[in-house]
């Protein structure tokens, strides 16, 4: 069931349960943060709709600049800002930023300690339509590598606010993942969210498997753990909406208690959140884990759902796993 | 902006000073055992008017809010901002020796958080004018005056980040930065013109909407005065071309792209250091 504790939206399993953008979280936060503190400021790079900045622009024109299609200058131009007592936000797709311009944002914002916030937009899969070529699925593995980096994966439209809000908290730089498109409300606005805990929403007793989802996965895996609860089959379900700093902890903790482990992500199977759960349980409770993800190929053109059932990354693909993990 | 009238005594105390700088960057290269040698010592005269003459800076207390920013973009010269620093009183000049050494504050390539002063990590080329922009921007939106300064090469300018930054600076009219470009005419493979065409460099720069001149960069009171001039530019950001010979000082390494990345050997240095030193006698006795 889901946790009663987190303040967990109710509905998430009718069909109407409210669905938004993962991203339009991030739009409303950027308004909040442009009233609260005249040091923000946003950079996009022609992408000022569909990365949910352009009321901020409408709002406060002098602290937002259009840098064109050129997300290195985007990176670099926010770096000169970020040491200037700016907090810097450059908003564009995950898959030119930090896809394009990663060695800049690793020479002129991570090793440069420059307090900017990257939020890559059109994360996974789930982009659809556009394609491979606009579907991030290695973000994760490009920016975990960097040290001193914190990374947010929401899970929903409210999270999301509630994390960009906290990056522009943190005197550093910051990645934050957002998905394009439309999907469920998990958590409430009275929802904690704790940048450096990785909190269970759906609990059972004498769990079997501990599924560990990031973004809008989450949603599945927790379709996928009311459908095994039908069968009998008892599962917790972890928000890992905090990549870095990883609560090592909780995913001690918490995959001691069932024993065996699924991860759930948008993105590469190498290189992404299941490797850094396999990473944290190899050193400190060596776990049998299945990984649900893009399985070294890439996607295609198509409806976000048809491609998360084709490329086996939805509920039933999830389902699959923690039967087979079950059996190993 | 505001620079004084150069002095006929400030000037030769200046030229003096260049060469100091030129001595003790080839005494760091060959400490070192790497590092780039033709562009150090062919930047020291601007080096020297910048931290002699140009910059309202304070070397006590580097982070002084209203500082005009030097911003290096090619890096890889880094020995003679060190050098340049260190004569004005950041730090010791005996910390020189410790460059590209395990646990020093000089490291290969300039690394802000490192060293105090610094304004920006540089090293992959293309990147100082957009962090520079950065910089002017925030001065503009904090009604600071200070003057932002972006020091690039001319081999960078092969770099598609540094077109972006230019047509960016152009589109804002952004007056309060200006760009030193070390037209040196040498990379790691040859000459520019060999490894990729770059002129005519000034009417690239004018038609992105940059007011260009153009200057000897080793010429120190045509330097200062071109800084001058280009204080009346109001309405768009400032690039100035200046040529510079790779090497200058030593005969044996001017103009040969060959000295790019490499210190001198003990020999060399002594030669090179023979060079310099007569050269200072001279200006001694003027």
């Amino acid at each position: 069931m889901l946790n009663k504790d987190l303040k967990l939206n109710e509905n998430l399993f009718n069909e109407d349960v409210e669905k938004r953008a993962v991203r339009d979280g991030f739009g409303s936060a950027l308004l909040l943060l442009g009233e609260q503190n005249n040091n923000v400021v946003v950079l996009t790079a022609d992408l000022k709709e569909s990365t949910r900045v352009e009321e901020f622009a409408n709002k406060f024109p002098d602290r937002f600049f259009e840098v064109g299609v050129a997300e290195q200058n985007m990176a670099a131009i926010a770096a000169g800002l970020g040491v200037s007592g700016k907090v810097a936000f450059i908003s564009s797709y995950a898959a030119f930023s930090p896809g394009k311009n990663w060695e800049t944002i690793k020479t002129t914002i991570i090793y440069n300690q420059s307090n900017v916030k990257i939020a890559g937009h059109h994360a996974g899969v789930v982009t659809g339509a556009d394609g491979v070529t606009h579907q991030a699925v290695e973000d994760i593995a490009l920016m975990r590598s960097f040290p001193g980096l914190t990374i947010f994966s929401p899970c929903d439209a409210i999270e999301a606010k509630k994390a960009t809000m906290e990056a522009a908290n943190i005197n550093g730089p910051v990645y934050l993942r957002f998905s394009r498109e439309k999907s469920p409300i998990i958590t409430t606005d009275e929802a904690t969210f704790d940048k450096n805990k990785i909190q269970t929403y759906w609990i059972s007793n004498d769990p079997k498997v501990t599924i560990f989802a990031t973004g809008h996965m989450l949603f599945q895996a927790l379709m996928a753990s009311k459908n095994l609860e039908a069968q009998g089959i008892n599962t917790l379900v972890a928000n890992v909406s905090t990549l870095k700093p990883l609560d090592t902890q909780t995913i001690v903790e918490i995959s001691q208690k069932s024993g065996r482990v699924v991860t759930a992500e948008d993105h590469q199977v190498a290189g992404g959140m299941g490797s850094l759960i396999a990473e944290t349980l190899a050193k400190n409770n060596p776990t049998p884990i299945e990984f649900v993800g893009l399985n070294d190929t890439y996607a295609e053109s198509g409806k976000p759902n048809e491609l998360l059932e084709k490329y086996k990354m939805d509920n039933n693909a999830i389902e699959e796993a923690v039967k087979k993990v079950i059996s190993r | 902006m505001v620079i004084e009238d150069l002095t006929r005594g400030k000037l030769n105390d200046l030229k003096l000073k260049a060469n100091k700088a030129r001595i003790l960057t080839l005494e760091m290269l060959f400490e070192a055992g790497s590092g780039h040698t033709a562009g150090s010592l062919g930047m020291a005269d601007i080096f020297t008017a910048f931290y002699f003459h140009i910059l309202k800076h304070d070397p006590k207390n580097p982070e002084w809010n209203e500082r005009d920013r030097l911003i290096l973009s090619n890096g890889h010269i880094c020995p003679i901002r060190y050098t340049a620093m260190a004569m004005s009183g950041y730090f010791n000049e005996e910390e020189l020796k410790t460059l590209r050494k395990l646990n020093s504050r000089l490291q290969g390539h300039p690394h802000r958080t490192s060293l105090p002063g610094l304004e920006t990590t540089s090293g992959p080329l293309g990147e100082g004018l957009s962090q520079g922009i950065g910089i002017a921007l925030a001065a503009k939106l904090d009604g600071k005056d200070y003057q932002t300064y972006v020091l690039t090469s001319d081999g960078e300018h092969e770099e598609g980040n540094t077109w972006e930054a230019a047509m960016f600076t152009g589109k804002n009219k952004l007056n309060n930065l200006t760009q030193i470009i070390d037209r040196n005419n040498i990379q790691i493979d040859g000459k520019t013109e060999d490894v990729m065409p770059l002129e005519p460099l000034k009417d690239k720069y004018l038609s992105f909407g940059w007011e260009v001149f153009e200057v000897n960069g080793n010429d120190i009171t045509a330097f200062v005065d071109i800084l001058k001039q280009s204080g009346n530019v109001s309405d768009k950001p400032v690039c100035i071309i200046a040529r510079t010979t790779p090497g200058k000082g030593v005969s044996f390494m001017e103009n040969d792209y060959n000295w790019h990345g490499k210190p001198p050997n003990k020999e060399e240095l002594e030669k090179a250091l023979q060079e310099l030193k007569s050269l200072e006698e001279n200006l001694k006795q003027n």
